[in-house]
């Protein structure tokens, strides 16, 4: 193996077989995938259902693109793409964002990690899944009966008055939807605390618990605001009664800050699981403790808290008092210490390890960049005078496209090629994964710089036409969006083939030192034969060399 | 096995054969928990968490009564006035007699009396419909003077009080169209509150079946402990709406 590559260590091909007996093969059958209790399964249902819905998700960002190439609007007409990107939101949000790393790595990983055979409820994990598909069958329905034109934030009095859509029917969808994320929460926060493993302190944990466990606080109080919400609108477009809608008496600021105060907290229940995963990566593939593991631990929770109190700066020109904007603003930028406290105990991870370049170390590096661009662009919007400049423009979409696509999207693929071997038994082939990781990463920036300077120079979002002038950086971003699209196609591809043909790749392909990198791959059901007793930190590198050099002696 | 490298304290092994031993005993000990103990924990921990999230549902709603409380305060209280504070005392009787009987179940599970928690899940269910069946009285009268929000809502009796005999000052046009709004979010709330005792009467009988069949007499007392939790949140919930709804400021100025 070449230099670059020393951390990968597989077993002997000629001899390596998958373990007889693991999760995948357990039980046969449908239906015992469709009645599983088991959070690794679960998991892997997440995973095929999220996947299906970001692709949906994805074929409306293109549409979007199409009518955007030219600045005449020939493609659709403006309700009709109101439809598209109301869409697009909607399910990239709700039915791809906010599940994604929880539902998918969380519930496979968190378990394991701490040392127990499954989440608390498994019961409670399978309904979950089942609420997210009859919550995504919903927003189909809504989409396929004539589709939503309100954008994923349902603003009142355009939802409830204006329009005569489904809107009824999305947020029912986007209801269950949250209560799918109400309970993947709840298990988590009781799993974390009343299931660790013998000697698993949580201070041992990995940082992966940690931020789920942080997004999780989220997720379970911030969810129902956004679930009530939804009600009184729904409520309101049935009855025609006024809690949001002027002319009845209503206040749409209320709305406003009822869904703000979910939505808001929501962003961190999307990035702050991204965050886990790339805690992970950096620190195995810099074979370092990662630096200030205490601060980061602290930093995810701490995002949690304050993320409950910024929801008003999304309502700087919709009339809150200039003194409450001043207030908002300066909570706004406190936020920003904690994520940068991350960035700044990551930068120091790296400096100090013995780095390689796998490939969800590339996707890693990409997220480090992608969301610090997308991160401080947002201190710029925190900051009063700039916001009511930029807000409305594409220069919001290209904010929020960088941290929620180049942040979390990036540290999605980072895990899932990470943990890829731990889940399948097998690996992904090596070239086109990087190849994919370098495609994802310049079909984003082209896609999405653009943008940036399109806001600023004063295009606002939501049009689906715009000044001939401003046609050669849509065309840029629109191209940028074509390699994009590839880019996550690759994956798709590839990874599936490597279900069937990917190298063996044994229990511990990266030599790292987390709980579930020491049982076989893929897990057997029960995950660990014997409770097991920690007595080490997470990422101790010294504790696994020690270990290995046991087993050599004890097993060669 | 790679397993055995990290399980290989003697003190776990013996921990997992006696929860072997316990799940012959006990058939509700689910495997993947390490004791009875542990599992007990979990659920009551998971309880209070999920009532958690019920406070914040319920929060945004106490939100918006607060707000709008504020802002059309005459409309709000000619409209409470339209409540019936007897129906509405006799609900709180009710429903603290419910919450009473639950509490007694929780204790005759504990000390495994089988009669009695069927008897006292029995009482607790039929003060819960009993609530539900004034409610569904005082609904009907909204319905009959035309205070449902939506299409067929009527404000002619707050412009013109007198002529319907009531003694409330009058209000403008625009104020009494505010009323409304009290009348949605009296629905919205207690309506949602209604709801949750309907999920729990049902519950209710399913525990009772199960009480019946001796589930509950032999120490496994955390399904009834948890639901007693649950009804006890939707009893307290009632306990705000009561004052907010029907008893505030009801004769301002005066
Ligand atoms: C191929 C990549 C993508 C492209 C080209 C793209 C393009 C766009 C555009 C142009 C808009 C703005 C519509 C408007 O306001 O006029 C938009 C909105 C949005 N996008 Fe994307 N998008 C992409 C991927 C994603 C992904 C992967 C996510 C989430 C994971 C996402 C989440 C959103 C959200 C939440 C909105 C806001 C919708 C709204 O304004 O109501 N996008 N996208
Ligand atoms: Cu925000």
């Amino acid at each position: 193996m070449s230099a670059t590559h020393t951390i990968v260590n597989l077993p002997d091909q000629r001899t390596a077989t998958l373990p007889k007996r693991n999760y995948l093969n357990n039980e046969d059958g449908l239906l015992s995938w469709l009645f599983t209790g088991d959070h690794k399964r679960i998991a892997i249902l997440y995973l095929i259902s999220i996947t299906f819905f970001f692709f949906i998700g994805g074929a409306f960002a293109g549409l979007i693109r199409l009518e955007l190439l030219t600045p005449q609007p020939d493609l659709v007409a403006s309700d009709t793409y109101n439809k598209f990107f109301s869409m697009h939101g909607i399910i990239m949000i709700f039915l791809f964002l906010v599940p994604s790393v929880p539902a998918t790595l969380g519930n496979f990983l968190i378990p394991i990690m701490i040392g127990a055979k499954d989440l608390a409820f498994p019961k409670v994990n399978l309904l979950s899944w089942y609420l997210y598909w009859i919550g995504g069958l919903f927003t189909m329905a809504a989409l396929v009966l004539g589709g939503v034109d309100t954008g994923w934030t349902f603003t009142t009095p355009l939802s409830t008055h204006y329009l005569n859509t489904h809107v009824v029917t999305a947020a029912t969808g986007v209801f269950i939807i949250g209560f799918s994320s109400i309970f993947t929460g709840l298990n988590f926060i009781v799993t974390i605390h009343r299931m660790r493993a013998p000697g698993m302190t949580w201070f041992r944990m990995p940082l992966f618990c940690w931020s789920n466990y942080a997004a999780s606080i989220l997720m379970v109080l911030g969810t129902p605001v956004l679930a009530i919400t939804l009600v009184l609108v729904a409520l309101e477009r049935l009855v025609g009664i006024g809690v949001f809608d002027p002319t009845k008496g209503g206040d749409p600021l209320l709305f406003q800050h009822l869904f703000w105060f979910y939505s808001h907290p929501a962003v961190y229940i999307m990035i702050l699981p991204g965050m886990g995963v790339i805690s992970e990566v950096i620190s195995t593939f810099s074979r370092k403790r990662v630096f200030g593991y205490t601060a980061v631990a602290f930093s995810s929770v701490a995002i949690a808290l304050f993320g409950f109190f910024v929801w008003a700066h999304h309502m700087f020109i919709m009339g809150v008092s200039n003194y409450s904007a001043l207030v908002f603003s300066l909570l706004t930028m406190l936020v920003a210490v904690p994520s940068a406290i991350k960035i700044f105990n990551w930068a120091f991870t790296l400096q100090k390890g013995s780095i390689t370049f796998e490939t969800p170390m590339l996707y890693a590096f990409g997220f480090l960049g992608l969301f610090t661009i997308g991160g401080m662009t947002g201190v710029f919007l925190g900051a009063l005078g700039m916001d009511i400049h930029l807000t409305e423009t594409y220069f919001i979409v290209a904010h929020f496209h960088f941290v929620m696509v180049g942040g979390m999207l990036m540290a999605f693929l980072a895990g899932i090629h990470f943990w890829w071997p731990k889940m399948t038994g097998r690996m992904y082939p090596e070239s086109l994964s990087k190849l994919a990781a370098v495609t994802t990463f310049i079909g984003f920036n082209l896609t999405f710089l653009p943008q940036f300077i399109l806001g600023y120079l004063g295009m606002p979002r939501r049009y689906h036409a715009y000044p001939p002038e401003f046609q050669v950086l849509n065309v840029l971003s629109t191209a940028g969006a074509t390699v994009l699209g590839v880019g996550y196609m690759l994956p798709l591809l590839y990874l599936g083939w490597s279900l069937k043909y990917g190298a063996i790749a044994g229990n511990n392909p990266w030599q790292a030192t987390g709980l579930e990198w020491q049982i076989q791959s893929p897990p057997l059901t029960e995950n660990f034969i014997e409770t097991p007793v920690v007595d080490h930190e997470a990422y101790d590198y010294e504790w696994l060399a020690h270990k290995t050099a046991q087993e050599v002696t004890t097993v060669g | 096995m790679d397993n055995a490298i990290v399980a290989t304290h003697p003190h776990t092994h013996e921990t997992a054969v006696a929860a072997e031993h316990e799940h012959v005993v006990l058939p509700q000990h689910r495997h993947h928990f390490e004791t009875k103990e542990q599992q007990r924990e979990a659920a009551t921990f998971g309880m209070w968490l999920f009532l958690l999230t019920e406070i914040m549902f319920f929060g945004g709603l106490f939100f918006a009564y607060l707000l709008y409380r504020n802002w059309y305060h005459d409309a709000f209280v000619v409209s409470s006035n339209q409540l019936s504070i007897p129906l509405g005392a006799a609900n709180t009787a009710i429903l603290i007699s419910s919450g009473f009987f639950m509490a007694l179940g929780v204790w005759a599970a504990e000390v495994q009396k089988k009669g009695l928690l069927v008897l006292f899940l029995v009482l607790t269910t039929f003060f819960g419909v009993a609530f539900l069946g004034i409610k569904a009285v005082e609904y009907h009268e909204k319905w009959e003077k035309h205070h449902i929000p939506g299409a067929h809502f009527d404000v002619s009796e707050f412009i013109n009080p007198q002529a319907y005999g009531l003694k409330e000052k009058p209000l403008a046009p625009d104020m009494a169209q505010k009323t409304q709004v009290f009348f949605f979010l009296y629905f919205a709330m207690t309506g949602m509150h209604a709801f949750h005792m309907i999920l729990g009467i049902g519950l209710l009988f399913w525990l009772t079946w199960r009480a019946n069949r001796g589930e509950f007499s032999s120490g496994y007392v955390a399904p009834i402990e948890n639901f007693g939790l649950y009804w006890h949140f939707v009893d307290i919930v009632w306990l705000f709406l009561f004052p907010l709804l029907y008893l505030i400021n009801r004769h301002p100025g005066s």
